[in-house]
């Protein structure tokens, strides 16, 4: 029984050993997102595929380390990165000052702009006409931010972008304001609703690193660089949006 | 001295900036609303539910047709049960506000109180059953011995020796009521917690959302607790 029990007792540390030499080989690059924002970070199977995931992979390789996503609320994603939880975050983040108060950002990798969604019948026309109405988002998105500054609107802000969106079919909402490839994903599985021909903003998307560390900052830096000489960049960019 | 401007700073810009701290108070308001109706509904589903039950089980002759409806809502009672104690109260309340209540404007409130009440029944309904079952049979026996209904037994020498016996357990049951109305935030109505996060969303910084959102349930469950404490000893006086 003692023999048995060195024995076992052996064997596991020497795994455990095994493991950690294994974790040292290289350095893991942790990226938190919200993987619920189709084309740029959503469930795949296991996975979690996507524009952001495939640039932060891209990244990752040109640094020589693992790379590990953190799934995780849209809203928790600075919060992660400021304390170390995460090295990045890569979850469609637009640029805005208050985010720049607590993280420092990358230089854009993709533009993008705010949309709004509305039902078929919708008299909603235009930007100008969401006054006085009830609008969907998802809770610290740009979308959310901008929208408070709608007047006499009543925001109801939910946690995922795609249940703003089921609000809106089912009638409990007016609109949605939200990024417009995510929109165009919705619209698409969704019968019923569109998208207004005129965005509501326009914006930038960045990698968010914590604040100070600037020897990460300048290798993704580095690496977005490189991916968008190589024409990389596009080219993740062309698989999941297919051109209008 | 570095550290008291960091906290003030903070402090300011989680609380007093762009007038933050109304989150958290509309936000306290909407929980206590919603834990009280809840707690009221789930009062009167769970005696009800317990009542049932315990009669199913305890009465003696009756009628065929009594018989037979008792044993239809025990069935009932049986399934409200098993349903709501088998499934989590976050996905109960997902489902009534975007499943049952699909396709009409409702007042996110009410969903809440709702399935947080219904939610609430079911457990109140098992505390209140062990309640009634733990009085001696004895009682039940004297009280129909001096000639009082089996409605009347139970109302005047079952349930009042009941309530005093499962106001602990019952206090608990709503102490965990409070806390878990914190899931209200995913049909987007903003309840304390999720008033703490749509500061979080825009200060980024955890410590102070968190922190006073915690402070604050904290509080209100042991001043819960104190007044619990209180009408159980009322209950208690009668006993010396």
């Amino acid at each position: 029984m003692k023999k048995l029990l060195s024995v076992v007792l052996s064997a596991s540390l020497l795994g455990l050993a095994l493991v950690g030499t294994g974790c040292g080989e290289k350095k893991e690059l942790v990226m938190a997102t919200n993987a619920e924002f189709p084309p740029y970070e959503y469930h795949d199977g296991d996975a979690i595929v996507g524009i952001d995931a495939e640039i932060a992979q891209a990244i990752a390789d040109e640094m020589g380390r693992t790379l590990v996503i953190e799934d995780m609320a849209f809203d928790s994603i600075i919060t992660a990165v400021q304390t170390g939880k995460a090295d990045m975050g890569v979850a469609g983040m637009t640029i805005t000052e208050d985010r720049l108060e607590n993280v420092d950002f990358s230089t854009p990798y993709a533009t993008a702009a705010q949309v709004i969604i509305v039902k078929d019948d919708s008299d909603i026309a235009s930007p100008d006409d969401l006054a006085g109405k009830t609008i969907g988002v998802q809770l610290g998105t740009t979308g959310d931010i901008y929208a408070e500054e709608i007047e006499n609107a009543s925001i109801e802000k939910y946690n995922k972008g795609f249940e703003a969106v089921q609000a809106l079919t089912q009638g409990k909402v007016d609109a949605v304001i939200i990024d417009n490839e995510p929109a165009k994903v919705f619209v698409s599985q969704n019968e019923g609703i569109k998208i207004l021909d005129e965005a509501y903003t326009y914006e930038e998307y960045a990698i968010a690193v914590k604040k100070g560390n600037t020897e990460l900052l300048n290798q993704i830096n580095a690496a977005i660089e490189k991916l968008q000489e190589s024409g990389k960049l596009q080219e993740i960019v062309d698989k999941y949006i297919v051109a209008e | 001295m570095e550290f008291a401007d960091k906290f003030q700073k903070d402090f300011y810009l989680n609380f007093i900036k762009d007038d933050r701290w109304r989150y958290i108070v509309n936000g306290l308001g909407v929980t206590l609303k919603v834990t009280l109706f809840a707690v009221l509904i789930g009062i009167v589903l769970g005696f009800v539910v317990a009542i049932i039950r315990s009669t199913h089980d305890k009465a003696g002759s009756m009628s065929k047709f009594l018989r037979g409806t008792l044993n239809v809502l025990n069935f009932l009672c049986n399934v409200y049960l098993t349903v709501i104690r088998g499934t989590p109260v976050l996905v109960q309340l997902l489902i009534i506000y975007f499943v049952i209540f699909a396709s009409v404007r409702i007042d996110k409130s009410f969903v809440a109180i709702i399935a947080f009440g219904i939610n609430s029944g079911a457990y109140v309904a098992e505390i209140v059953r062990g309640g009634i079952m733990s009085i001696d049979q004895g009682q039940f026996e004297a009280g129909r011995s001096l000639g009082f209904s089996f409605t009347k037994t139970m109302m005047l020498i079952i349930l009042p020796q009941t309530f005093k016996n499962v106001l602990p357990a019952l206090g608990n049951e709503f102490i965990v009521l409070l806390k878990e109305t914190s899931v209200a935030g995913y049909i987007a109505l903003e309840d304390l917690t999720k008033g703490g996060d749509i500061i979080r969303s825009r200060t980024y910084s955890a410590l102070f959302p968190l922190l006073a959102v915690a402070i604050i349930y904290l509080a209100i469950v042991i001043l819960l607790s104190q007044l619990l404490k209180l009408l159980e000893r009322r209950l208690r006086s009668s006993e010396k």
